[in-house]
């Protein structure tokens, strides 16, 4: 048989391949961590605080371990017996924090005690009779007031409850200390300024909400001393590191699993808590324990994102020239920091240049301690909350000079020639066409027309806004020296017997589609069906190192260490196969992969099948000189810079007179996250961003009250956008390959939730303009926007 | 989202329902739909000892024209309301608020008997039901009685209800020229303010006018200004004056994050206008 007489197989990279996770997704065939059920596994219940701030006066467990059913019950004094204070992944100090409070509560849902009990419903009774007794301290809500003379303080040496204090970045900074030296650009840019904007934002607190809690299992086997721990978790590597640590064993004595995860969204980076008591009551119990986060607890207990006030200036010339930008961040990140905490907000400050040439940007940011739950990752990670400052504040630029805000922005981009760019804020923006992107977005909303039918909803009485917001984002994360974990990414490709291919990544999927586009791209590599392939993650047993999945890297890092390994394992193979046609002398060179056979470049009659020599690699005989038996290789790939993906986004927004209830009418999307494996997971990785951003410009906010309880604590009043909530998007792509990996790919998993925030807040604002309105918080509730317009009307018409 | 124990069965009819709940006392509670009684025993904020699912029972369930009024089982789910033609022909209004009740799986479950006897705040179901002055029927150990609906709502999650009675079904005398206005809370659906209006229209007049409000207030109940305000005014051009104030006439005003005091009595307004609008427009 040759090659001529074989069907070709078609090219799947760029292709709109179906996803070949969903099918066992949506039959209910996937196995998540609550699916698993060990023999003799017992169920964890954590007792937490309901309240805020209070010192443990007295705590007991005995009622609770006296019930049948019961196997243990600890209090955190007893499990800090056994357990430490967590680690965390950044550089900044920290207060200790335990799994489970020792001696005093600093957030409402804060475990105090941890029971082990044979179901779940008799080790949540057994929880509720705890005895708890606290000696309440004020609760610290406000983070301005957190920092003033009298506040009450979270944590021993850390006064005023400041977590970082004045951390500076950009121009005139001292990148070393993070101190200002230089002031003399930024004051004469202030000086030299026609006009200045300033206003002070909030990026509100939001709930993750993954749509799979939070759960562990944890197995202790005491006569191998090793654990094995299944978590729903985005980097089970990490996990084994640390799991390793907690219990002073070596990663040598750890697994950790993540089986299907469903959704993570950045708080399922962390590592909790509960997953280090997980493992510490199996190995006190002897027997496998498992714990499932409820609802309840996923609000009150997992990771928050964002929550960061900004106080932002931007000084510019009537031309519209931006000179300068400063920006006061103050960071709310509740009780504690956990693994990336600190990290987040300094991010944001990275990001005050925006897609900008501004030739003087500064920051200078502080975190504080309240009594909220711990801030971490969420969808974006810093960049939303810097983009939403910078975007907004021009915005108002625009309209305080009468610009078009599509003008302005074109004015002020950074060149495409300019690139790679280094910023004011310390960072080297690796590619970009900003104005191709403006352009695209322009011709895709109708820009001009879309201005008419505001103005003409406008004559109507309706009260309508149109907005843009142009974003990038630091993504694929990467290099080692910027993220705390490792920047890198492994993989491995065998080809096994028969010529079936199994790859691993290190990039633990949680809704990516990495089974499909790493499939997609071995299937081209090699030239055989993608049914053929499997891609394998989330299982340190299996996947021999990873990082995981967060910073949208699984493509840009992942994806290019699949790619070194393929290249490896396919140069092998191709001296194998070049071993088994010595008759024709072919070089291995000179061999290529073509619909599942290896053949000479431009002689297809010269081949072998894929198979076939698959097959020799792992029965070689005679061993070819200079070779190994085996087809597996692997590879570690370490970027030499993130990616820097950016789009622009368009809105059109109409608010109800009566009620002041905003309506999305019109969202069109021009993302460019460079080359693209498979168009149809990028749109549905837009698709969830969008409507993760939008859910935070209209919709979503976490909210306590003064004494810390929280009020948002269910879906009953947590909003979360639903699908009638949002219009038919409108996407279009522009293609700007990033340089710093052999794919050209930058990441899209965050990109839709970045733009998308400014960009409907700025419509919304558009609307209430003729009504005085310069800026309004998000989300967009409607009381806040009715008062808006109801206090303009009570006023005769006067703002 | 773990309840405590609970014992479970499934009565065969009403007579055993009423048994079972004789059996059970204070510790016994009835179950339909289940939608609010779950969630509040998830959360504990209710620990049931013995549940009685009267969900299955035939004999509550359906929407019957009974001479020449309508009849709605306890059990009926809001989905049935809203896809009943009957409804739909001659009390459009109830269809139409049925089928704004939270979202398709709680109006799959979630039943008319269950809306009432709970009494949420925000329930839409009540107002409907008070507007088109429903008769409530309930059945106890010692016989049947009827309660109009706007005595039945007596403040947040109270009800004319004794322990061992069972709410059996509604009746009213359909009306036409009825409709529902409300502002949803975005992350609940339940109303913030809920607006029903009943009208009797001659020559585009209103003659007579039954308006009640949810979601505002403890519980629902009639507006009477506003009832009397729309009487004699010519519709829908006078609904705006007939209205206005519609919600400062409230003693108790329920304020959170999701709206305020000032905001619900405006809303109340709002909601009142709109509702008086659609339903003018029906004749």
């Amino acid at each position: 048989m040759t090659s001529a007489n074989a069907p070709l197989l078609p090219k799947l990279i760029g292709e709109r391949v179906k996803r070949r996770e969903d099918p066992r997704l949506i039959r209910g065939l996937a196995t998540y961590v609550d699916d698993l059920k060990l023999p003799g596994m017992l169920h964890l219940a954590f007792r937490r605080a309901d309240i805020a701030h209070g010192v443990i006066r007295r705590i007991d467990v005995s009622a609770a371990a006296a019930m049948e059913g019961v196997e243990l019950a600890l209090t955190g004094a007893e499990l800090a017996e056994h357990l430490g204070p967590m680690p965390i992944g950044t550089p900044f100090p920290a207060p200790d924090h335990y799994s489970v409070a020792v001696d005093r509560v600093r957030y409402v849902g804060e475990p105090v005690a941890v029971v082990a009990a044979a179901d779940r419903y008799l080790a949540r009774d057994a929880a509720d009779a705890i005895e708890v007794e606290y000696d309440e301290l004020p609760a610290v809500v406000d983070p301005e007031a957190a920092m003033a003379d009298g506040s009450a303080t979270l944590h021993e040496g850390f006064a005023r409850n400041v977590a970082v204090g004045g951390y500076q970045g950009g121009t005139g900074v001292n990148a070393e200390t993070a101190q200002a030296e230089d002031d003399s650009a930024m004051d004469a840019a202030f000086a030299e300024a026609d006009v200045v904007i300033s206003q002070c934002m909030l990026n509100q607190r939001l709930a993750p909400n993954a749509m799979e809690p939070r759960g562990v299992v944890a197995r202790y086997e005491a006569g191998s001393d090793y654990l094995t721990i299944w978590s729903a978790t985005q980097n089970p590597h990490i996990l084994r590191t640390l799991a390793a640590g907690m219990l002073g064993l070596g990663e040598h004595q750890v697994r950790a699993i993540a089986p299907e995860v469903g959704g993570g969204f950045g708080c399922k980076i962390n590592i909790y808590g509960e997953e280090y008591a997980a493992a510490a009551l199996s190995r006190l119990t002897g027997a496998p324990v498992k714990w499932i986060e409820d609802r309840t607890e996923a609000f009150l207990a997992t990771t928050h994102g964002r929550d960061i006030l900004g106080d932002v200036e931007i000084a510019a010339k009537r031309d519209g020239t931006i000179l300068a930008l400063r920006a006061q961040l103050l960071a709310d990140i509740g009780a504690y920091e956990v693994l990336l905490t600190a990290l987040i907000p300094t991010l944001t400050g990275m990001m005050m240049n925006g897609v900008y040439r501004i030739p003087v940007v500064r920051h200078e940011l502080t975190e504080v301690f309240t009594n909220k739950t711990p801030t971490d990752a969420y969808r974006g990670a810093g960049r939303p909350e810097g983009l939403y400052f910078v975007e907004r504040a021009v915005d108002m630029l625009a309209r305080e000079l009468d610009m078009d805000p599509a003008e302005l922005r074109r004015r002020n981009f950074i060149p495409a020639a300019e690139f790679p760019f280094p910023t004011q804020s310390g960072l080297v923006y690796d590619s970009g066409d900003y104005e191709a992107a403006l352009d695209t977005a322009l011709a895709a909303a109708d820009w001009e027309s879309l201005k008419a039918e505001r103005d003409a909803a406008r004559a109507e009485g309706r009260i309508v806004g149109v907005g843009m917001a142009f974003y990038v984002e630091v993504c694929g994360l990467g290099p080692s020296s910027v993220v705390p974990t490792g920047g890198w990414e492994h993989s491995g490709v065998t080809i096994e017997r028969g010529g079936k291919v199994t790859a691993t990544t290190g990039a633990s999927p949680h809704g990516q589609g990495n089974e499909t586009t790493f499939a997609q791209m071995l299937a081209d590599h090699f030239s055989v069906p993608i049914g053929d392939i499997a891609i394998l993650h989330g299982d340190t047993g299996v996947v021999k190192q990873g990082i995981g999945t967060f910073g949208s890297r699984s493509q840009a890092v992942g994806g290019a260490a699949l790619m070194l390994a393929a290249g490896r394992a396919g140069d092998k193979m191709k001296r194998f196969a070049a071993a088994l046609m010595a008759d024709h002398e072919a070089s291995p060179d000179d061999l290529v992969f073509e619909s599942g056979r290896i053949q000479v470049a431009g002689a297809p009659e010269v081949s072998r099948s894929f198979a076939e020599v698959a097959d020799f690699a792992y029965v070689p005989v005679p061993l070819p000189a200079g070779l190994e038996p085996g087809l597996s290789e692997e590879a570690f790939f370490e970027p030499e810079n993130n990616t820097y993906p950016f789009g622009c986004h368009i809105s059109m927004v109409e608010i109800d007179r009566d009620t002041g209830e905003p309506r999305l009418l019109r969202l069109i999307a021009v993302d460019d996250c460079g080359n693209v494996i498979n168009p149809l997971i990028v749109e549905g990785q837009v698709h969830g961003g969008l409507a993760q951003g939008i859910g935070q410009a209209m919709f979503e906010e976490v909210v306590y009250d003064e004494d810390g309880q929280p009020l948002t604590a269910s879906f009953m009043d947590y909003v979360m956008p639903r699908a009638a909530d949002l219009p038919a998007f409108e996407l279009e792509r522009t293609v700007t390959p990033t340089p710093v990996n052999p794919l050209g790919a930058k990441g899209v998993g965050e990109a839709g939730t970045i733009g998308s925030s400014p960009c409907v807040v700025n419509a919304a604002v558009d609307a209430l303009a003729p009504f005085g309105v310069r800026h309004v918080d998000m989300p967009l509730r409607p009381e806040r926007l009715w008062r808006l317009i109801h206090d303009r009307d009570q006023n005769g018409g006067q703002p | 989202m773990i309840p405590t124990a609970f014992r479970y069965r499934r009565a065969g009819s009403v007579a055993e329902a009423l048994a079972l709940l004789r059996e059970g006392g204070p510790g016994a509670k009835l179950l339909a739909g289940g939608h609010s009684l779950i969630p509040m025993m998830k959360q504990r904020l209710a620990e049931p000892e013995l549940l009685i699912d009267i969900g299955g029972l035939l004999e509550l369930c359906g929407v019957h024209a009974v001479g020449d009024a309508i009849e709605v089982g306890a059990t009926t789910t809001h989905a049935d309301l809203a896809a009943s033609a009957l409804l739909r022909e001659r009390a459009p209004i109830l269809a139409e608020a049925a089928a704004e009740i939270g979202d398709a799986q709680v109006r799959n479950r979630g039943t008319i008997g269950g809306s009432l006897a709970h009494a949420d705040p925000g329930a839409d179901l009540p107002a409907v039901l008070i507007a088109l002055d429903a008769a409530i029927s309930i059945t106890g150990a010692d016989g049947s009685r009827t309660v109009p609906a706007a005595d039945f709502f007596r403040d947040i999650l109270t009800v004319d209800l004794e322990d061992g009675e069972i709410l059996t079904d509604v009746s009213f005398r359909p009306v036409r020229s009825a409709a529902y206005a409300k502002l949803p809370q975005r992350a609940s659906r339940f109303a913030l303010a809920g607006v029903a209006v009943a009208l009797e229209m001659e020559d585009g007049v209103c003659r007579a006018a039954r308006v009640a409000v949810t979601g505002a207030a403890s519980h629902a109940q009639r507006l009477p200004a506003v009832e009397s305000a729309l009487v004699g005014a010519r519709l829908p051009e006078g609904a705006a004056a007939a209205c206005e104030g519609a919600g400062d006439a409230l003693d108790f005003v329920n304020a959170d994050l999701h709206g305020s005091e000032e905001y619900r009595r405006a809303m109340v307004a709002v909601m009142a206008r709109r509702a008086v609008e659609s339903a003018a427009a029906r004749g």
